[in-house]
């Protein structure tokens, strides 16, 4: 016996320990919103590239209100708070906690939502839909990838909800909800881009 | 109920669409027939397409791509007998409606379903066997991108018969592919099969990053990974950073098509070279991610048959990276003549003449491998030799188009067809042709037959010089791309050299055919009892051909670049251990192939803009997806006294052939 297969043994059973593929997954899920990032990425390079062929169409400073937006805003924002208590309530294996939380999480990303649709609503029946002009078709299509991507955040964490009421926070539960924090987290940074970008610039 | 889709859409009318549609079909009927008569549908859906295994999902990529070489190879046929034949004002076979399906399908189809199906397919074999690894990190994640692959492949084919596909080219340039030129559903086949297997795609390239960053045998540094699986990691950072911009720019072409945005339109502001930008921002790093593996695959294959470790390893992954780094600078230079400006166009044009030092370097590497070697003349080294002389052509023309300047009488001339035919046919082609007869012993315990592995690379040699050189000619002549026919009696002696090439290749086609077909009767006689019959350097080799479900009954230690030589020098290459470990692994599921079924059906009735059909796709993903994670039993323990006795049998099988090393 020499040391190629003596350390082969130890490497082996270490290989599949839980913790090993919890890491795996982790940096997976990192790897996919990097993906994600980039395109986000895209469509804020579009905005840039159109926002100012307004065509026939209003121009940013003349249908962004910039108090609505803020409070749509501090919605997110402390949704984000929110998910981090649930997620100390979870490695404290706190499960009502967790489920309290999520809920509050996913009212304020619903609030978010329900404005964000409420704004677009408002600007169609204006007659400032995204088929008017270039800005117009950048702006729909920048915000609306992100409120799609919050929607389906949405979704997950009403999934989430029912498994931690059933299952209670094992290991995998545990992980999807550390999965799901990124997505959320991720989500919030770039609607701050979104709100400097296009509501902040535009209203100036 | 039905959207836009009506009888009208089955092209009835055209006999070569219809002849081609009963020929395949009766293929399929065919093959299902021997698949009944043999009872071997249970044994192909327990052990292949169910499978999770990352070497038989490699087998299946493979085989997607090389159906998908017949029907492109096919499409560049029809399109040599065109031009060839519609030359003096003549129409040819083929009118204008049809021949531009033709060569829009032949592009999306080698870049996106063969070429991409080849390269992934074989990192998907080799890499978790290079890196002492049991398996990928997500195993389901590897079989559900493969099933993305296969309905976006479907899309493409139904098109065929359903509708019709892009007439645009395979970049699908607006204005022309928007709504107001293209109002036919050409364009929307395009779009969502490009989706729906950028997507998988994508899923891959994060897959096996977590691999190679995660898996990695113990005592494998990161700079001692063999150098396929570098230049697959590579490719894959490329993925990873440039498929979203595809994604997002041809989501933002489907959304002028369907919601009558302005992104890329000609008018409200719309800016159609935005669409050439992001393109382009994908289209050129794909190029290496097509193009990176198979100098992989070329290293090692050097080093294999000359008996030596590669000549500067470390250069070999630097170069590829700077390659990697260098590719998202140059896009810029598909559309010299967009009129950016000089200094902009000469920025581009410096950059892109860079990349040509990473790559002088690379070949400079394998030259002095070679050097002094004693190089067997297998056919995998056939094909690299090759390589080296045509990628070195393709190379320095791409350098010559660089020039704005030049390039501006150039752009989208024949002379552009023949440069990247020449890197992509004599670069990753070569390549994968390559890898395919290197490990072809591996994956299935025989050698290909090596007489007519080599008549095929002469026919393909010379068959790509005589189809590709006269392009060259027919580009200073002034010859554009993608005409149906043409009226200058100087080009006509070209167009008949050029398919006289065409019929050369598919010769070489017909001779890896008839290779296949000889080499499985002859497999006894070609039989690879070692597991590693061409003396090779890394871990693939240290395990039995096929591998066992596991690959490695005991993860190997790593101490050096070409760990298994180290092994065989250090006379540890085998060592049995005292005892086995249970092994950990993935059980099969069918969620892969739900997941890709609903996204057919979601791409189709998207395509035909049947909404409710659509809203079924949709929730059958999502459905599928939540049915596989609360799936019980996910996962068993091979155990030990199994593993025992693959291994004994795999050693004794070793042992009646060769004298184990001492």
């Amino acid at each position: 016996m020499n040391s190629y297969v003596e350390h082969a043994h130890g490497a082996h059973d270490e290989q599949h320990d839980h913790h090993d593929s919890d890491k795996q997954t982790l940096l997976g899920f990192w790897l996919y919103l990097m993906t994600d990032c980039i395109l986000f990425a895209t469509a804020f390079a579009a905005y840039a590239v159109l926002y100012r062929n307004i065509a026939t169409g209003p121009a940013g400073h003349e249908i962004f209100e910039l108090p609505y937006v803020a409070i749509e805003t501090a919605a997110l924002l402390l949704s984000s708070i929110t998910y981090g208590f649930a997620m100390i309530a979870g490695y404290r294996g706190n499960k009502s906690a967790v489920l309290g939380w999520l809920a509050v999480t996913f009212v304020c990303g619903a609030v978010f939502i329900g404005m964000e649709v409420n704004e677009f609503h408002h600007l169609i029946a204006e007659g400032h839909g995204p088929q008017v002009s270039a800005f117009l078709s950048a702006f729909f299509g920048l915000v609306g990838l992100h409120g799609l991507h919050v929607t389906a955040g949405l979704i997950w964490m009403a999934v989430m909800m029912i498994e931690v009421a059933r299952r209670g926070l094992g290991s995998v539960t545990m992980l999807r909800l550390n999965c799901l924090s990124l997505f959320w987290h991720f989500l919030d940074i770039v609607w701050i881009c979104v709100f400097t970008v296009v509501y902040l610039k535009g209203a100036m | 109920m039905f959207g836009k889709l009506t009888l009208d859409a089955i092209p009835f009318h055209e006999p070569i669409v219809m002849g081609a549609l009963a020929g395949g079909g009766l293929v399929g009927l065919l093959v299902m027939a021997l698949i009944t008569k043999f009872g071997k549908w249970g044994y192909l859906w327990r052990e292949w397409l169910t499978t999770v295994d990352h070497k038989k999902i490699g087998v299946m990529y493979i085989i997607v791509a090389l159906v998908m070489l017949l029907r492109g190879f096919a499409d560049a046929l029809m399109m040599r007998t065109q031009l060839a034949m519609a030359t003096d004002g003549a129409m040819g076979v083929f009118p204008p409606s049809h021949y531009d399906q033709i060569f829009t399908a032949h592009g999306v189809i080698m870049i996106i379903f063969m070429a991409m199906p080849f390269m992934t397919g074989l990192m998907n074999i080799v890499v978790p066997l290079q890196i002492g690894a049991r398996d990928v990190a997500f195993p389901f994640l590897n079989s559900l991108s493969f099933y993305l692959l296969v309905a976006a492949a479907a899309l493409v084919n139904i098109s065929l018969g359903v509708g019709n596909f892009a007439r645009t080219g395979w970049v699908a340039y607006p204005p022309l592919a928007g709504i107001a030129f293209s109002p036919d559903v050409g364009v929307d086949y395009y779009t969502w099969a490009l989706q729906i297997s950028g997507i998988g795609t994508t899923l891959t390239a994060v897959n096996f990053l977590v691999t190679v960053i995660k898996m990695r045998a113990p005592g494998m540094k990161l700079m001692q990974m063999p150098i396929f699986t570098w230049t697959c990691t590579w490719a894959n950072v490329l993925i990873v950073a440039s498929f979203p911009i595809l994604t997002g720019a041809l989501a933002m072409l489907s959304l002028d098509r369907y919601l009558d945005f302005h992104f890329f339109t000609a008018e409200a502001g719309g800016n159609a070279m935005m669409y050439l930008n992001l393109f382009w921002a994908w289209g050129h790093p794909e190029v290496y991610i097509l193009v990176l593996p198979a100098f992989g695959i070329f290293s090692e294959v050097v080093s294999t048959f000359t008996g030596k470790r590669l000549f500067g390893h470390t250069s070999m992954i630097i170069a590829s990276g700077v390659i990697s780094i260098l590719g998202f600078m140059v896009w810029l230079h598909h559309f010299f003549t967009m009129g950016s400006g000089a200094n902009v166009n000469a920025f581009f044009g410096i950059m892109t003449m860079v990349i040509s030092v990473p790559t002088g370097v690379k070949l400079f590497n394998w030259l002095f491998t070679i050097y002094r070697g004693r190089l067997r003349f297998e056919p995998p080294i056939l094909w690299t030799l090759g390589f080296m002389v045509t990628f070195s052509i393709g190379g320095m023309t791409g350098v010559l188009m660089a020039v704005p300047g030049a390039d501006f009488v150039l752009h989208n001339s024949l002379f552009l067809i023949a440069h990247f035919h020449n890197t992509i046919i004599g670069g990753a082609v070569f390549g994968y042709l390559a890898g395919f007869g290197f490990w072809f012993p591996k994956v299935f315990g025989f050698k290909l037959e090596p007489k007519l592995g080599k008549a095929a690379f002469w026919f393909w040699q010379i068959g790509f010089l005589f189809a590709f050189m006269p392009l060259y000619v027919l580009g200073f002549l002034g010859m554009t791309r993608r005409l149906n026919h043409t009226d200058n009696p100087a080009w006509n002696i070209w167009l008949y050299v050029a398919l006289f090439g065409a019929l050369l290749i598919a010769c070489g086609i017909a001779c890896q055919l008839l290779q296949l077909a000889v080499s499985v009767i002859q497999r006894k006689k070609l039989a690879d009892t070692t597991g590693d019959p061409w003396n090779g350097h890394t871990l693939e080799w240290s395990t039995s051909s096929p591998p066992p479900s596991y690959n490695f009954a005991v993860i190997p230690q790593v101490h050096d670049i070409d760990a298994f030589t180290d092994m065989k020098e250090k006379g540890v290459a085998y060592a049995a251990p005292a005892h086995y470990a249970p092994i950990h692994m993935p059980r099969n599921t069918a969620a892969g192939i739900w997941i890709g079924g609903f996204s057919l059906i979601l791409g189709f009735a998207l395509i035909w803009h049947i909404w409710w059909l659509a809203i079924v796709g949709l929730i059958g993903i999502v459905g599928s997806m939540l049915a596989r994670a609360y799936e019980k039993d996910r996962d068993f323990y091979v155990q030990p006294d199994e593993i025992e006795s693959t291994e004994r049998a795999a050693r004794l099988q070793r042992e009646s052939t060769v004298a184990t090393p001492a």
